[in-house]
């Protein structure tokens, strides 16, 4: 499989003075591609190859479905399929809406892709499924203390944040916008302050990311890294948008680490006005 | 498009029907597939014999079918070679079987989806955009619903059940194609066969490893309070769904997709979606009576594009996925010239070994 290698050479180049750890484990890319939504697996096989990205995300609760003990759990295929691409999966709790069931998939994610890594979701609301952040706490705490390394969907509350910290999180993932909205980073002002009261924790901007200049903006705050599906499956061509944002990436992750200006009212030209030879 | 002239041209006379020298099909499978299978080479000459696990034909996933014939709305999320062959299919039922209605088909949106409506307009054609008095225009029950929608005017839909009822009914009575019920297909007398053409949907993954399941589940509701002429499909960032009307106040309403094998069960939070999605298209369906609910597994290969695969005598019909109606026939038809006439289809075509 040579998923990982379509990277291109300054993503390579980078990745080396300025590696990424995810709970001890380096990667390249800084983008995380969910793998719902798309066309066809086919499609989404070009996307995660076009985009060069290591992690990608895997949802169960509703494709399992009601496999005796023993049995097989029905979704075996989609999910071959997808440990044969050669990333690194990152199994997910999406749907789940309760503490007891986002710890019961995340059990089921464990032994069926062999790792201790899950997505941590626990929705509260349907309309913006924004993160129940009280489930999300406890659901952080009981599986830390099982031994699982939890990438928690949060919200950018600081005393959240803090919460789930202490609970074991050794990563967080605040939304830039409701899930499959698109709009970017709906709370720039919150994300900043998250990334200055959290500066060695790697922070995950996850959901709500609609164009590469969304993604690019989440990098230029500092952001370590991008999660997104919709904005890529969903585009007209998923596999070209997927290697824009990874270009976008790039160009944000370059530009934070150049120290760029701030932003100021007035006028600062480059070249001196006053002074200046009257010619003719 | 190739031309499919001779999918109109039903003059097989009996002498190439009962020939001894006729061709020899054994066609495994009796859902969309098989049955088209059976009259493209039935009509082309072939003596035709068709066996199926099940007590009837059609009661695999075409049971489930929506039966829309919407080569332009299907564009949205497939290939462009899914409508050139649905292009081809909707011609094929419209002379094959009674009661295709060519009454387009209409998209809409709740207001806060209207994103979901420009990306569709955006990646289809065929279509006008509708404001609410045109709406209303189409189905009056809809009347001050909706205020923007597209219609696909030139796209048709069918009952499945009904319609493949009716071929097998043709199948037999005008071509004397010889069926056979739950029983396997790879029995012995298989052997006498010149052809094999494999129609069985997801059970050929025994052969075609590539092959996985994409559950749908769908359900009948019935309803004197609202009519629709033409199926209505309802957009939605997660949970798109189609309402399709079957006549006599009952109306299908699909369908679920999703990445697992599992047949049969319906699920309590896919019964929501559906019925939300058409709730919001009309309350009056709050009160409707749920006359069945369904599930089944739709055959696909990794690019969700149907294939003709042919090893030795064996020609493979599958992967037909959430387009069994969209493209059975125009598979069926290049099946039969493959066979016939050599005739090679790049385009639906990965493997081609005859010496197998």
């Amino acid at each position: 499989m040579d998923a990982v290698n379509t990277t291109t050479n300054t993503t390579s180049s980078s990745a080396m003075t300025d590696p990424l750890e995810f709970y001890g484990t380096q990667v390249a890319s800084r983008l995380l591609l969910g793998t719902a939504q798309y066309p066809s697996p086919a499609i989404l096989t070009e996307a995660i190859r076009a985009s060069g990205t290591e992690i990608v995300t895997v949802s169960l609760r509703r494709e399992s479905g009601a496999a005796k003990s023993g049995e097989k759990l029905a979704g075996q295929s989609f999910w071959s399929l997808i440990r044969d691409l050669g990333v690194k999966v990152l199994p997910n709790t999406a749907g789940c809406k309760t503490v007891k069931e986002a710890v019961t998939t995340a059990e089921m994610a464990r032994e069926l892709f062999g790792t201790p890594w899950v997505k941590l979701e626990v929705i509260g609301e349907d309309d913006t499924l924004q993160p129940d952040v009280f489930g999300l706490v406890e659901a952080a705490r009981i599986l830390s203390r099982d031994g699982f390394q939890v990438f928690p969907y949060t919200t950018e509350d600081l005393v959240v944040a803090e919460k789930l910290v202490s609970a074991g999180c050794e990563v967080l993932m605040p939304w830039g916008a409701p899930i499959g909205s698109g709009r970017g980073l709906n709370n720039p002002y919150g994300l900043r302050s998250m990334r200055a009261h959290f500066p060695g924790i790697p922070l995950v901007v996850d959901a709500g990311v609609g164009v590469p200049s969304h993604a690019a903006a989440a990098m230029e705050l500092g952001y370590d890294a991008v999660l997104l599906n919709t904005a890529v499956a969903k585009a007209g061509d998923p596999a070209r948008m997927a290697r824009a944002f990874a270009r976008a990436l790039e160009a944000g992750r370059e530009a934070f680490l150049a120290d760029p200006i701030d932003a100021r009212d007035m006028a600062a030209p480059s070249t001196p006005v006053m002074g200046r030879a009257v010619l003719g | 498009m190739t031309p499919h002239t001779d999918l109109h041209d039903d003059t097989v006379t009996d002498a190439a029907r009962g020939a001894d020298n006729a061709m020899r099909v054994r066609i495994v499978g009796a859902g969309v597939a098989g049955l088209t299978c059976a009259h493209a080479f039935a009509r082309r000459g072939a003596r035709v014999t068709l066996v199926d696990r099940n007590a009837g034909s059609g009661r695999g996933c075409s049971w489930y079918a929506g039966g829309m014939l919407a080569p332009w709305c299907e564009r949205e999320s497939a290939e462009p070679i899914i409508v050139d062959l649905g292009l081809e299919s909707q011609a094929y039922w419209r002379e094959a079987v009674p009661d295709v209605p060519n009454e387009g088909s209409l998209v809409l949106a709740q207001p806060r989806d209207l994103p979901d409506l420009r990306r569709f307009a955006r990646r289809t054609d065929h279509y006008e955009w509708l404001d609410g008095p045109a709406i209303a225009a189409l189905e009056p029950d809809l009347d001050g619903r909706f205020d923007q929608g597209l219609f696909f005017a030139s796209e048709s839909h069918l009952e499945p059940r009904k319609a493949l009822a009716a071929l097998t009914r043709r199948l037999t009575d005008e071509f004397g194609v010889e069926m056979t019920f739950e029983a396997e297909g790879f029995a012995a007398e298989a052997d006498d066969a010149d052809v094999v053409v494999d129609c069985r949907g997801l059970a050929a993954r025994d052969e075609l490893t590539d092959l996985r399941g994409v559950k749908g589940e769908m359900l009948v509701l019935y309803s004197t309070e609202v009519s629709l002429k033409r199926p209505v499909r309802m957009l939605h960032p997660r949970i798109p769904v189609y309402i399709v009307p079957r006549g006599d106040g009952h109306f299908m309403i699909g369908a679920t997709s999703i990445e697992n094998d599992e047949r049969g069960r319906v699920t309590g939070r896919s019964m929501l979606e559906l019925l939300g999605a058409v709730y919001a298209l009309h309350p009056a369906f709050g009160e409707a009576e749920i006359v069945e609910i369904g599930a089944d597994v739709r055959p696909a290969f990794p690019d969700n594009l149907p294939r003709l695969r042919r090893r030795g005598k064996t020609i493979y019909v599958n992967g037909l996925y959430r387009h069994g109606f969209l493209a059975a026939p125009a598979l069926a038809r290049r099946a039969a010239e493959l066979a016939f006439d050599g005739t090679h289809f790049p385009e639906v075509m990965d493997e081609d070994r005859r010496e197998w």
